[in-house]
């Protein structure tokens, strides 16, 4: 599955590991992220992530 | 009689070669009431080398410390662990004066030192765990996204086992002596607290990674050279704790109630939260907002376990000094949090109604309704706020028994 990383700080949402501290499930591919979800390092929207 | 600038010697072969700003009171809106410092190091090893530089004004007392021991002349490398303007803002000028043959940053601070000085300045990026040889020593770069910045990294010198650690470990401290144990420790540990609270709070996630990096790497530390304050020579282990402690949002029996007032309602009520706080065994710290300052109230949040805001509607909205606290605490992102709103009004009354939606911006758990009272309170306004301090205690006693 694609991997995005955040355009601000160079986080990398990886959808197999996902982000389960803020309820992100393993698994979950970044589109199906909820809209409201921020970068867990810096807090910018989903709108700032680019494939990596 | 001119004072003599020299550097100090921290370790073998490792001198500070910082700066003293005894003067600042407002460090982009933090109330730095002890002044603070920033520090940069040199190695004197074969390939002579400078880490980090200090704030744009402090230029010439950071050449007149190297100077104390080398010509500037002779430095090599430079080392720029963190693009933030207290510790690059000279670093053109010091690059023109000492014409390095390189000078070093992470990726993204290779990034973000072009973006401050654009063509000004050739950097060179490094990766994760890449190691410079010194000649007859090394340096190892590791990556702290986040921790402060995106560029955040911090090197480690392998011969005298000393972390230069840029942000993390620092405080905002003025002193004469560089080392911890030479140093009060109430003070310290308050501007430890101080400083983690108000930069680096909401950077728990990365602050975890970049804490199980160091631990997990198997390096002895020595020493760890921070870029503000003391140098920690004897207090680490306890600092790394706290580190630990804070970024897991360690909560205690403390509540916070934060309130302006104009004509004195607001104050009376929570002069009645309070007592219900204190006879339901939390202890209570009331901050008055023309009289508290933002970065005092974040220091107090930071082991906090409850968060009770109080502002009067003036012109159908919170007082701006209520408005500015919530702006600041919410960017900090204190998790864990149990709260409630309370407030007097004239005839509109929007404030509880304001505030209570900030603090779910905050995503703090509010506890009960916010307590509402039209002009002055009366006695059983009283006794409801009186009720509500008490329910916070009763949940801060359920949640934390056993951390008064
Ligand atoms: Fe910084
Ligand atoms: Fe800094
Ligand atoms: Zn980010």
């Amino acid at each position: 599955m694609q991997k995005f990383v955040c355009d601000a700080c160079g986080y990398i949402y990886d959808p197999e590991q996902g982000d389960p501290d803020n309820g992100v499930e393993p698994g979950t591919a970044f589109a199906d992220v909820p809209a409201d979800w921020v970068c867990p390092d810096c807090g910018v929207g989903k709108d700032e992530f680019s494939p990596a | 009689m001119t004072q003599k600038l020299t550097a100090v010697k921290v370790a073998d072969g490792v001198y500070w070669v910082g700066a003293i700003d005894w003067e600042i009171r407002n460090f982009h809106g933090y109330l730095t009431s002890r002044g603070t410092t920033y520090n940069a190091f040199l190695i004197m090893a074969e390939k002579v080398t400078l880490i980090d530089a200090v704030k744009g004004p402090f230029f010439e007392e950071l050449m007149a410390r190297i100077s104390s021991v080398i010509d500037p002349s002779k430095i090599d490398y430079i080392v720029s662990n963190h693009s933030e303007m207290d510790h690059s803002g000279c670093l053109p000028e010091v690059a023109a004066a000492v014409r390095p043959e390189k000078i070093f940053a992470s990726q993204q601070g290779l990034k973000a030192l072009g973006e401050h000085f654009h063509e000004g300045l050739d950097v060179v990026g490094v990766q994760d765990g890449q190691v410079l040889d010194l000649g007859n020593d090394k340096l190892s770069f590791f990556e702290t996204r986040m921790c402060h910045w995106p560029d955040s990294m911090v090197s480690y010198l392998h011969g005298p086992e000393v972390l230069f650690s840029q942000d993390a470990f620092g405080m905002h401290l003025a002193s004469a002596e560089r080392f911890d144990d030479e140093l009060d420790d109430r003070p310290m540990a308050r501007e430890l607290a101080k400083y983690y609270a108000n930069i680096l709070m909401p950077l728990a996630a990365p602050i975890k990674k970049a804490l199980a990096k160091l631990t997990g790497s198997g390096l002895a530390f020595k020493l760890i050279c921070p870029d503000h304050g003391p140098i920690w020579r004897s207090h680490f282990p306890r600092v790394l704790e706290l580190y630990q402690r804070w970024a897991g949002s360690f909560r205690t029996r403390k509540a916070v109630v934060v309130y302006d007032t104009m004509w004195q309602s607001t104050r009376k009520m929570a002069e009645a939260i309070r007592d219900g706080l204190s006879s339901g065994g939390a202890k209570a710290v009331v901050m008055p907002l023309d009289s508290s300052h933002r970065s005092d109230v974040a220091t107090e949040v930071l082991e906090a376990g409850a968060l009770l805001v109080g502002s009067p509607t003036i012109n159908n909205q919170m007082f701006p000094t209520v408005a500015d606290v919530m702006c600041y605490l919410q960017g900090l992102r204190p998790a864990g949090l149990i709260g409630a709103a309370f407030g007097s009004y004239g005839w509109s009354g929007e404030s509880t109604k304001l505030l209570s939606a900030a603090l779910d911006a905050m995503k703090v758990e509010q506890v009960a309704e916010p307590v509402r009272v039209k002009y002055i309170p009366t006695a059983e306004d009283m006794e409801a706020c009186r009720e509500l301090g008490a329910t916070v205690a009763r949940r801060l006693a359920q949640a934390y028994p056993d951390r008064a």
